[in-house]
């Protein structure tokens, strides 16, 4: 046990010693956060919109008024009949049309349905999805203004579940849990692979291995510092985006934080695996920010939602850990929930973790043989 | 110990599939002799000297180093052995101190013994100033015998050296050669592969492999004879190239 500390010691002072690694550890995320926060934008406001109004009635013109107060959307024409939409949209006058089907208000006394259509420009997918999210949001809340009044709706269904959680809109919700774990996967698994891949090319792993400490110890004596400023840096990212962006944890603190452990644990295990597939430090690094930073920033659902993904990508998305840490995260601090509903997520996340560690080890004795 | 061998091997196969690394070695080494262990690239040193250290386990064969079976108890070899590689072994950007801190504590030595120790093998280095300086600002022939001191910093009875002197200059390898019989005066046993071949004629016996065989081993004034040879870089190219010369 006192080499196994000695060899921890030595392994803190490698981080503390190298300005570089300092950076990536506690720079990148303080930036991140910041950047995210002010700069980036996910919010969208006035986007142009067009109605194309086929019932004329006072509810028709309700809604119509209800997604022009709205800041989100500015009215720029009204629209005779189907044949405009095609030229509207082109022409990129509008971005999106609001179709009100015939008799809409009659049919929602009468029958308490109604049909309305929106048509996005799908040339800008991301743009196009945030416009039905919020479209679906505004009727949704037009929904609950009319159901005071005793009628039914089916138009309630259309609403979408994370805008009810997020009834302010705010950008900042959206990136905190992206950037947990796109972080942690990044400093887990980059630093734990470079720093086992560099004891490789030195030829100091050589001297550990022929010395009493056991193959394991070196592994996990390499990963605990690890480990350990990870679980800092999620405090680190919550404390930041509580005390700049005022964005509180809904849920239970314990929970996320356990959470958080256990995708650190699985970051751990995958950076180890790439150092046992990795020749030197440049095909670790090259593995991990190809293989791993970039779907994680582009596929998890950190930036671009899930939904909108054709089936090819979300297929990949669905091996990426990253996606399932951030339904969690969402889950707890943004909804509130429990360990109920996201116990499959973190049963998916065990797995990988167990799988990992197993890979490793199987390819680290093919390695020694 | 029998006899004062530290290291006997018998019938020493190692196979790696279809490919045979070590073809059936038999040595012994004794306490306290610089044995050299040559060979050209892939003869199957590197091999035969990780079954040695208890990092790769043999085919088939009896091995047994510091008197114990590398089969049944590498980690107990692992205790009582010294390893240095060709590639540089101490960290570079730790210092000379925390070093020798690390490594001692590795081999389960007492935080005072180190430090006696410490101070000891920096004063007969003559660098007691270079304490508290990072590896990295140090020239490579400090390196190497500050290298070699921490690999014997535990008293191994056996101290492998993987061609400890590559790229180091003349004058630094005579020196780190001085440490090397200093340690073999001390009892401990040294084994050592090496590419130059002046290196060769300091060891008390040397061993030449080729193609996963030992080839020739005796004392270097035997092997010249044998050979009719005037150094010991001719014995090795009649043995490693019989049809060129």
């Amino acid at each position: 046990m006192k080499r196994f500390i000695g060899f921890v010691k030595k392994e803190f002072l490698h981080i503390f010693r190298d300005f570089r690694t300092l950076i990536i550890l506690f720079g990148i995320p303080t930036a991140q956060i910041l950047i995210f926060g002010f700069v980036v934008s996910t919010e969208i406001t006035d986007v142009d919109i067009a109605f194309l109004d086929l019932s004329k009635d006072e509810v028709t013109q309700n809604l119509t008024d209800k997604f022009c107060s709205s800041g989100f959307f500015r009215g720029v024409d009204n629209l005779h009949s189907y044949n405009d939409i095609d030229d509207i949209l082109k022409s990129g006058r509008a971005k999106a049309v609001v179709i009100f089907s015939e008799n809409f208000g009659r049919d929602l006394m009468s029958q308490g349905k109604a049909s309305i259509s929106i048509i996005a420009d799908g040339s800008e997918p991301n743009t196009a999805t945030f416009i039905t999210n919020y479209a679906s949001a505004i009727i949704s809340d037009f929904n609950k203004d009319f159901i005071k009044d005793g009628s039914e709706s089916r138009l309630l269904v259309q609403s979408e579940v994370s805008m009810f959680y997020n009834p302010e809109l705010k950008g900042h919700f959206m990136f905190v849990p992206g950037v947990i774990a796109y972080i942690l996967i990044l400093i887990c698994a980059l630093m734990t692979s470079i720093t086992i891949t560099r004891e490789k090319e030195f030829g100091t792993m050589e001297v550990l291995l022929v010395s009493p400490l056991k193959p394991i110890q070196i592994i996990i004596g390499k990963v605990v510092p690890y480990f350990i400023l990870s679980f800092i840096n999620v405090i680190l990212i919550l404390s930041l985006s509580w005390l700049v962006f005022g964005l509180p944890v809904k849920g239970s603190m314990l929970l996320l934080l356990a959470e958080s452990m256990l995708y650190i644990l699985m970051s751990l295990s995958l950076g180890i695996f790439i150092s046992t597939v990795s020749k030197n430090m440049q095909q670790a690094i090259f593995i991990s920010l190809v293989g791993l930073l970039l779907p994680t920033i582009l596929l998890s659902g950190f930036i671009f939602p899930i939904e909108n993904m054709p089936k090819v990508y979300d297929i990949v998305s669905s091996v990426l850990p990253p996606r399932y840490f951030i339904t969690i995260v969402k889950s707890i601090m943004i909804k509130g929930t429990g360990f109920l509903y996201i116990w499959k997520e973190t049963l998916i996340l065990i797995l990988m973790t167990i799988v990992f560690i197993g890979l490793s080890v199987k390819k680290f004795k093919i390695r020694l043989e | 110990m029998t006899n004062g061998k530290v290291i006997t091997v018998k019938n020493l196969v190692k196979k790696f599939e279809h490919f045979v690394a070590n073809d059936n070695l038999n040595f012994d080494v004794y306490q306290g002799e610089i044995f050299g262990f040559l060979g050209a690239n892939g003869a199957g040193k590197t091999t035969a000297i990780r079954i040695l250290s208890g990092l790769l386990q043999p085919t088939s064969g009896e091995v047994i180093v510091a008197g114990f079976d590398a089969k049944k108890y590498p980690e107990k070899i692992k205790k009582n052995i010294g390893y240095m590689s060709q590639k540089f072994s101490l960290y570079q950007d730790l210092t000379v101190n925390e070093n020798i801190m690390l490594y001692g504590g590795i081999y389960g030595i007492r935080k005072k013994v180190i430090k006696e120790r410490t101070n000891e093998l920096l004063k007969s280095l003559q660098f007691e100033e270079y304490g508290k300086r990072l590896i990295s600002s140090l020239p490579l022939g400090l390196k190497q015998k500050l290298a070699f001191s921490v690999a014997i910093l535990h008293e191994p009875k056996i101290v492998f050296l993987d061609e400890p002197t590559g790229g180091v200059d003349p004058m630094a390898r005579r020196q780190f050669w001085e440490l090397i019989y200093e340690a073999a005066s001390r009892g401990i046993t040294v084994f050592v592969t090496t590419h130059y071949m002046d290196e060769a004629e300091y060891c008390d016996r040397v061993s030449i492999m080729n193609d996963g065989k030992i080839v020739a081993l005796d004392t270097p004034t035997e092997l010249k004879r044998q050979y009719n040879a005037s150094s010991i870089e001719e014995v090795f190219v009649k043995i490693a190239r019989p049809n060129r010369s």
